[in-house]
């Protein structure tokens, strides 16, 4: 009912697609401080498809993925997943969070990292079972790293940690994947494996949604693009949503120094 | 020889033991959090506490001085996370504040309030009074089957060996929780894990480690074994689990060690009196720190 109410007063149609979306935001609005982050957003993601969250710093790209996720809690708003709360959602879902967020002097080993990605399996005390470990190693296979299995993982580049990472979300077999900055700091090699293995998931019909900041790979990465500068600026197709317009007002006068320097 | 060590050292020996152990295995997760000053926070806030209790009952008991031992930690707790997110200030200047004002607030309860008359004063809260800690109904090691000796055992042994099992139950249960909500919060928490009660649950336990063993050992031990241990652990391994065993490992080292060499060590080289084991024990869990960070096969280059 609130959702149908909040969507209603931003003069926007109430869609069936909510149920449908395997994650619809509804007026969503986080603040850390005084000034909010993200201001009142919609978002709707298509399933199946491969979407990229574009913004420039600090426009709450982020922010809007762990609002989803319930990892910081929105002033306002709701998430909804296939049309239900986060909370029986869960199982379905994974996240690759940004790879700096973590220390990777940490006292484990690549193998660990992944069964992580088991938890909801294994809960508490569960014994892990050799099926457990194969699953984890074939996720390690996908991402090209299961040659580093006992490795610690502060041996590792930032292009093989960000791999583990992604193999940690694939051992959630879940059908939404959440990704924030995939490939912030990777090499290309791994740029390539990450998209691959993404490309993957959604010709499996998963649903992709992607933190992403390099506007020369959106047309060859993604299928949808989601515009945001604290506020939604565009949503839609590439084709249709990421046009220079969009752009434009989505990045102001900050475009010149990304996108159009590198395309000149 | 055995009837003096089972009735004068055993039980020292024993409950510094204990002690360290209890205080170590939170710290692996304090160390690995960045939050070791926590450990030096709550001995240090537990002070007033204990004050206050004495001056609520006016008696040295220890219920009572746990329960203002840990309401005071509590309180720490609360305002340095109130600090923390009003003041929008790093949690390491948080606690500084906190634990600083709380301690010096004990320091002036106790000179402004009569207690000179009883066994509370600031060098009792720094090294703790683990030599006093004997066991006069012992007559040799077969007391150790004899209810009515047992009986007379000072009461920070039991009290301090289940403090060791609580806080042993708890890591080991939630085990997979502490470890992957210290590694990776905001995956944990997309897990639907409660992080926010995991990071309080690992304070608590410090704090009761803390609290038990500060009456019987002091603070200086306190304070040593939330970090030196731990740190040493770390640069012996580069798994979590065997870096909780070797830090376990390390504190009961450190305590048996510095015990021995505080009784017994100036006597070797000459001396007539012994030195505090407090303060030894603390200084031998440095010493290790310092070798294994020499040593250690994973230290970060």
């Amino acid at each position: 009912m609130a959702q149908v109410q909040l969507a209603a007063a931003h003069g926007q149609p109430v869609q069936d697609d909510v149920s449908q979306a395997p994650l619809a935001l509804r007026g969503v609005t986080v603040s850390y401080g005084a000034e909010p982050v993200v201001l009142s957003v919609d978002m709707t993601v298509v399933p199946g498809a491969m979407t990229a969250i574009i913004g420039p710093n600090g426009a709450g790209k982020s922010t809007l993925l762990k609002a989803a996720l319930g990892i910081v809690t929105p002033l306002a708003g709701q998430a909804r997943f296939w049309g239900t709360p986060l909370k029986t959602a869960r199982d379905r879902i994974a996240y690759v969070p940004q790879r700096a967020s973590v220390d990777w002097d940490f006292p484990t080993q690549v193998l660990d990292v992944v069964m992580m990605g088991l938890y909801r399996e294994l809960g508490l005390l569960r014994r892990v079972r050799p099926r457990h470990i194969a699953h984890a190693m074939q996720c390690l296979e996908r991402v090209g790293m299961a040659g580093f299995a006992d490795r610690q993982i502060g041996q590792l580049s930032g292009g093989q940690q960000q791999r583990v990472f992604l193999a940690r979300a694939l051992a959630q077999r879940a059908e939404l994947y959440l990704l924030d900055e995939p490939f912030a700091g990777v090499d290309a090699a791994t740029e390539m494996a990450i998209i691959d293995v993404l490309k993957s998931l959604r010709d499996d019909g998963k649903t992709v949604v992607a933190v992403h900041h390099d506007l020369s790979t959106v047309e060859a990465y993604f299928d949808r693009v989601f515009l945001i500068n604290r506020r939604r600026m565009a949503e839609g197709p590439v084709a249709e949503a990421f046009t220079s317009d969009a752009l434009q007002a989505t990045y102001g006068g900050r475009l010149s120094d990304g996108f159009v320097a590198r395309s000149a | 020889m055995g009837a003096e060590f089972v009735a004068l050292s055993l039980p020292p020996l024993l409950i510094g033991t204990l002690a360290a152990m209890a205080c170590a295995l939170p710290g692996n997760f304090l160390l690995l959090r960045r939050q070791s000053l926590i450990g030096d926070a709550i001995s240090h806030v537990v002070l007033p506490g204990i004050v206050v209790a004495f001056l609520l009952t006016g008696a040295v008991a220890a219920l009572p001085m746990m329960i203002g031992a840990a309401g005071a930690a509590l309180l720490a707790v609360l305002m340095i996370e109130a600090i923390r997110r009003l003041g929008r200030i790093e949690p390491g200047a948080a606690m500084g504040v906190v634990f600083t004002t709380l301690f010096a607030g004990g320091v002036l309860l106790l000179e402004r309030s009569d207690t000179s008359g009883v066994h509370l004063d600031v060098e009792h809260a720094l090294y703790g009074n683990l030599e006093s800690l004997i066991w006069l109904d012992a007559s040799g090691w077969a007391s150790l089957g004899d209810p009515a000796a047992l009986a007379g055992l000072p009461p920070e042994l039991p009290r301090m060996a289940l403090t060791l099992l609580a806080v042993l139950a708890f890591t080991l249960v939630l085990w997979r929780p502490l470890k992957l909500s210290t590694f990776d919060e905001g995956f944990a928490r997309a897990l639907g894990l409660p992080t926010t009660l995991i990071g309080l649950g690992i304070v608590v336990m410090a704090a009761l480690a803390a609290v038990a063993a500060f009456d019987a050992v002091g603070s200086i031990i306190v304070i040593a074994m939330f970090i030196c241990p731990p740190a040493a652990a770390r640069l012996m391994t580069n798994r979590l689990g065997r870096q909780v065993i070797w830090s376990l490992g390390f504190a009961l080292l450190s305590a048996v060690l510095g015990y021995t060499l505080a009784g017994y060590g100036p006597l070797w080289l000459g001396y007539t009196a012994s030195v505090s084991a407090a303060g030894m024990i603390a200084t031998v869990s440095g010493v290790i720190l310092g070798l294994a960070a020499l040593f250690g096969p994973h230290r970060v280059a």
